[in-house]
């Protein structure tokens, strides 16, 4: 096929399943001419490139040329970014056609999509459902078959949670292992770039296109980048490997029922030759309030720039301080504005020792867990991805309830280890993930696991 | 001085801001360069446009790291980025990329002259790499305020100072030196007027003998020297009255009005500020190998200071405490001679290209003729049609007696007009001396010949005629002959008892 029919298929199927506002709502934007138009341009290169007119989205909180960047904000509505990402130009260079930005929860801040201010996209398997977020957009796009690789971004688990709701790949990487520039912050330590795929190679491709040293991104870590897809070989005899099973991770109050996926798929590992050990990973609880520390304090200070000065909204009030505060409360919504208040305040004088450090000092205690455990020889550590399944809209009105949501997640955006969720199959029809967690910049051998799960359920994985 | 200024100290700690000679900006690669149109030297990086990120410009850190050594402080191996948020327009990220609890540098000294003539170390607390912000511009347009943003991102350093500063000379000295030595290492073009170099003091008064500092406000807004010791000394007897009132110094940040002469309390409280200071984590720690800082301090450049105490041992160029009066302070040669690296490299070239060594004849030379002409024309001495080679050649015609003072000065004129051969000059123009025997006694006699009275008086006993006759064979002689050996003839001819 070529770019330009694969890029009208994406099209054709974003008017069957209903992709925009009076339907899912995963996409924001698109734009049907220029697309074809760049896969012309596909068509025409000499060298086709490993992503050869693959059409592919990104979340809107990624800057792209043409589409607006927004962030699912009203504060940036129409902003159009002058330069784009470096995994966009990444994914263009290697042959990809950008077919739409996808929603997701204000400034990557939520857990349902809710939160966006162009109202939340659905969930494809049951649109009664949230697909998750804060990348649920990507994850509905392509777990309707729109496209088979998607950009979204995790600060929390905002691409495992919505893979896991929507039944889809996501995989976040090693902190450093992709470049952020181009991503819009939300909170530096703990953004990182990652990707969905429909197929655990999908996402593996996706990997392998945007890794690597940037320079245009100080954290971004200058290491070759791992041939992932090789590992799709190595999955019939995984004799030798060890794969811890964190009791923390399966607490008594789990449904049984996730944790009954969770082992089965254990238990095929094992049949493969794995072993399969018991670990303790004992700082997991404290995962949720150190990241909603850290996480709102970089926010605060990350999304200061969106001050109706330069670009964006802009308010008008009398002087200065009232344009500040008129565009800033008119242009940030509810979820947005309380983690602003919320970090603004850990890291005032007087609280900042008490909060914002000594946060920083919990979270190197759950780094040092993940680094124990694998210093102790296991090579990834499988659990839930999250707590339930899709949760249907309006369920979460408490946002503790909503932050729960990230209590298997959030720990390895705080240790910046590489981690990904795979479909393990259903409960009442909606899906549930598995996630595979491995040691820093060791996506081979978590991709082994997620190739070898995939492969072990094959049918099952989504029954 | 008021009684109340004889109660109370002057206790001032300086906070320099200073932009560094680095060719792009801190953070991005937009030119750093001053004077190009409003938001010219601007990208989506400095404009802080959503996702883009800081990447440190090395020969920031290089620049920052040498003015640190020269100030004598401790290199951090590990320095950390924080942020400090506030939101202003000309503040695009809304916080500025500093150096917080882990700066570069720390625990310098600065050595000036005390007011009481001898020499003063000032302490550093500190030196911190840091970004500037942009210009808000508020008299351009009326009813708005216009932004430009070319200056947003460029790099400076933060050199603090320790509270040893006790008057607004030494204020003044501190500043001096400091800007001399930002110049000698060649880190800033330290020029205050450009906003290259940029001064906040903190002033407190105290009763004298007392050991802990009083509450200090914070002194802004000055824009040369003589401005930040003005805003010091008004600032002083401010707080020296509410003091000996009984009152207390209220901390808050004033501005210095230099057109009203006159210091007030800043509108907004910024004082009340709080930054949220937290490290940045765009930006990786900055770690700097060892090797490096050895480097650093191994390849420092002599600092004025060591280059004075040198001109002084190995040239006797005069280096002495400067004369102080009301009207400011005076100069030693040594001091002039190095004001700048420039003018001491000249010296030092005169001195080498000499055949007869005579340092003191240079540094006569450079100070009355060279600097004057610079000074008149805005310029350096490396301007001067008179290369150090044409000056040392000078100073020899002069020394082995070839040419008067007077004469050499005519040489150094056309010298500096245009260029040339001095002695070749000197000889076209008729002003080598004639030190001929013949000739000298054909002009005495002469002379005595012409002006029989005055020739009798004087060989008849009246010594003090001696001066008129020998300016009468000068001006005979039209400036060449030799007046020392005129004297001697003239001399002669008395013990001889007349001719």
């Amino acid at each position: 096929m070529t770019a330009v029919e694969r890029v009208a298929e994406s099209f054709r199927r974003m008017d069957d399943v209903k992709a925009g506002k009076d339907g899912l709502n995963c996409v924001l934007w698109s734009d049907r001419d220029a697309s074809l138009e760049a896969a012309r341009e596909r068509d025409a290169r000499v060298a086709a490139g490993p992503l050869a007119g693959v059409p592919y989205m990104v979340k809107d909180n990624f800057a792209t040329l043409g589409l607006p960047t927004t962030c699912g904000s009203h504060i940036l509505r129409g902003y159009v970014s002058p330069y784009a990402a470096t995994c966009v130009s990444r994914l263009d260079a290697a042959g990809g056609v950008l077919v739409g930005k996808t929603n997701c929860d204000e400034f990557a801040m939520g857990s349902s999509n809710e939160y966006s201010a162009y109202g939340p996209a659905k969930n494809p398997i049951d649109p009664s459902r949230v697909p998750g977020g804060s990348s649920g957009g990507s994850a509905a796009a392509v777990a309707s078959g729109i496209v088979r690789i998607a950009l979204g971004s995790e600060t929390g688990g905002s691409v495992r949670q919505p893979a896991a709701f929507c039944g889809v790949v996501g995989v976040k990487p090693t902190y450093g292992r992709v470049s952020r520039f181009g991503l819009v912050a939300f909170a530096s330590s703990l953004d990182h770039v990652a990707m969905f795929g429909r197929e655990v190679d999908d996402a593996a491709l996706a990997l392998e296109i945007v890794a690597g040293r940037d320079p245009l991104d100080s954290t971004s870590v200058d290491v070759p980048v791992p041939a992932v897809r090789a590992e799709r070989g190595r999955t019939k005899d995984l004799t030798g490997l060890v794969i811890g099973r964190p009791r923390e991770y399966f607490p008594e109050h789990l449904d049984p029922r996730i944790a009954a996926l969770c082992d089965r798929a254990l238990e095929r590992l094992a049949s493969r030759g794995a072993e399969v050990r018991a670990v303790s990973l004992p700082h997991t609880a404290l995962a949720i309030p150190v990241y909603y520390i850290v996480a709102p304090a970089e926010a605060s200070s990350n999304l200061a720039r969106f001050d109706g000065v330069r670009y964006g909204l802009r308010l008008e009030g009398e002087g200065l301080r009232a344009m500040y505060e008129a565009t800033r409360s008119g242009g940030f919504g509810p979820e947005v504005t309380r983690r602003i208040l919320l970090g603004t305040y850990v890291l005032s004088a007087g609280y900042y020792d008490a909060y914002y450090k000594r946060a920083q000092e919990v979270r190197s205690l759950i780094a040092a867990d993940f680094r124990a455990a694998f210093a102790a020889g296991v090579h990834a550590l499988f659990t839930p991805t999250t707590p339930t399944p899709a949760f249907k809209f309006g369920a979460k009105a408490d946002p503790y309830e909503m932050y729960m949501n990230d209590i298997f997640t959030a720990t390895a955006n705080l240790a910046g280890v590489p981690a990904m969720s795979v479909p393990v199959g259903r409960v009442d029809g909606l899906p549930v993930g598995g996630q595979i967690i491995a040691n820093h910049l060791d996506e081979p051998a978590m991709f082994r696991v997620a190739y070898a799960v995939e492969d072990a359920l094959g049918a099952e994985a989504h029954a | 001085m008021s009684a109340a200024t004889h109660e109370f100290e002057m206790v001032v700690g300086l906070e320099v801001h200073v932009q560094l000679k680095t060719r792009t900006k801190a953070f991005c690669s937009c030119s750093a360069g001053y004077g190009a149109p409003p938001n010219e030297n601007t990208c989506p990086v400095c404009l802080a446009l959503p996702g883009t990120l800081p990447v440190l410009n090395e020969q920031a850190v290089r620049l920052a790291l040498r003015a640190a050594s020269a100030l004598g402080c401790t290199l951090n191996e590990r320095s950390v980025f924080a942020r400090k948020n506030y939101f202003y327009p000309d503040l695009p990220k809304g916080f500025q990329i500093s150096q917080y609890d882990k700066p570069l540098a720390e625990r310098g000294k600065l050595e000036i002259w005390g007011a009481n003539g001898g020499t003063q170390a000032i302490g550093i607390t500190r030196v911190h790499l840091e970004e500037d912000s942009g210009k808000s511009v508020h008299d351009r347009y009326p009813g708005v305020t216009a932004i430009d943003l070319n200056r947003a991102g460029v790099p400076l350093i933060e050199i603090v100072s320790e509270p040893d500063l006790r008057s607004p000379f030494e204020a003044g000295e501190y500043l001096r030196e400091l800007k001399l030595l930002l110049e000698y290492v060649d880190v800033s073009d330290a020029n205050m007027e450009e906003g290259s170099l940029r001064v906040d003091a903190n002033v407190s008064a105290r009763r004298r003998g007392e050991r802990t500092l009083g509450t200090k406000t914070e002194v802004k807004n000055m824009n040369s020297i003589s401005g930040v010791q003005q805003a010091l000394d008004i600032e002083y007897r401010r707080q020296c009255a509410v003091l000996a009132a009984g009152g207390r110094v209220e901390q808050q940040t004033m501005l210095w009005d230099a057109a009203k002469q006159e210091v007030r309390p800043a509108r907004s409280k910024e004082g009340s500020h709080d930054y949220r200071y937290f490290p940045e984590p765009d930006l990786l720690p900055l770690v700097i190998p060892k090797e490096f800082l050895d480097a650093t301090r191994s390849q420092m450049r002599e600092l004025p200071r060591a280059k004075r105490a040198r001109f002084k041992g190995d040239y006797g160029i005069d280096d002495s405490a400067p004369g102080v009066s009301d009207s400011g302070r005076g100069a030693s040669d040594a001091e002039l001679l190095t004001a700048t690296r420039e003018r001491a490299h000249y010296f030092e070239a005169v001195v080498q290209a000499q055949k007869h060594g005579d340092p003191k004849a240079a540094a006569n030379w450079m100070i009355t003729e060279l600097l004057a002409w610079a000074n008149a024309n805005g310029a350096r001495v490396s301007d001067s049609k008179v290369t150090p080679a044409l000056l040392a050649q000078l100073t020899d015609l002069v020394h082995e007696g070839a040419l008067s003072h007077t004469a050499a000065k005519k040489v150094f004129a056309v010298l500096s007009a245009s260029g040339g051969d001095p002695r070749a000059i000197a000889e076209r123009e008729g002003l080598i001396q004639e030190r001929d025997a013949g000739a000298l006694a054909r002009w005495v006699d002469e002379v005595l010949a012409e002006n029989p009275a005055e020739a009798a008086r004087y060989l008849g006993g009246e010594a003090k005629l001696q001066g008129v006759l020998v300016g009468l064979v000068m001006k005979k002689s039209k400036g060449r002959a030799d007046p020392k050996q005129v004297n001697q003839l003239l001399s002669g001819r008395v013990s001889r008892g007349g001719g």
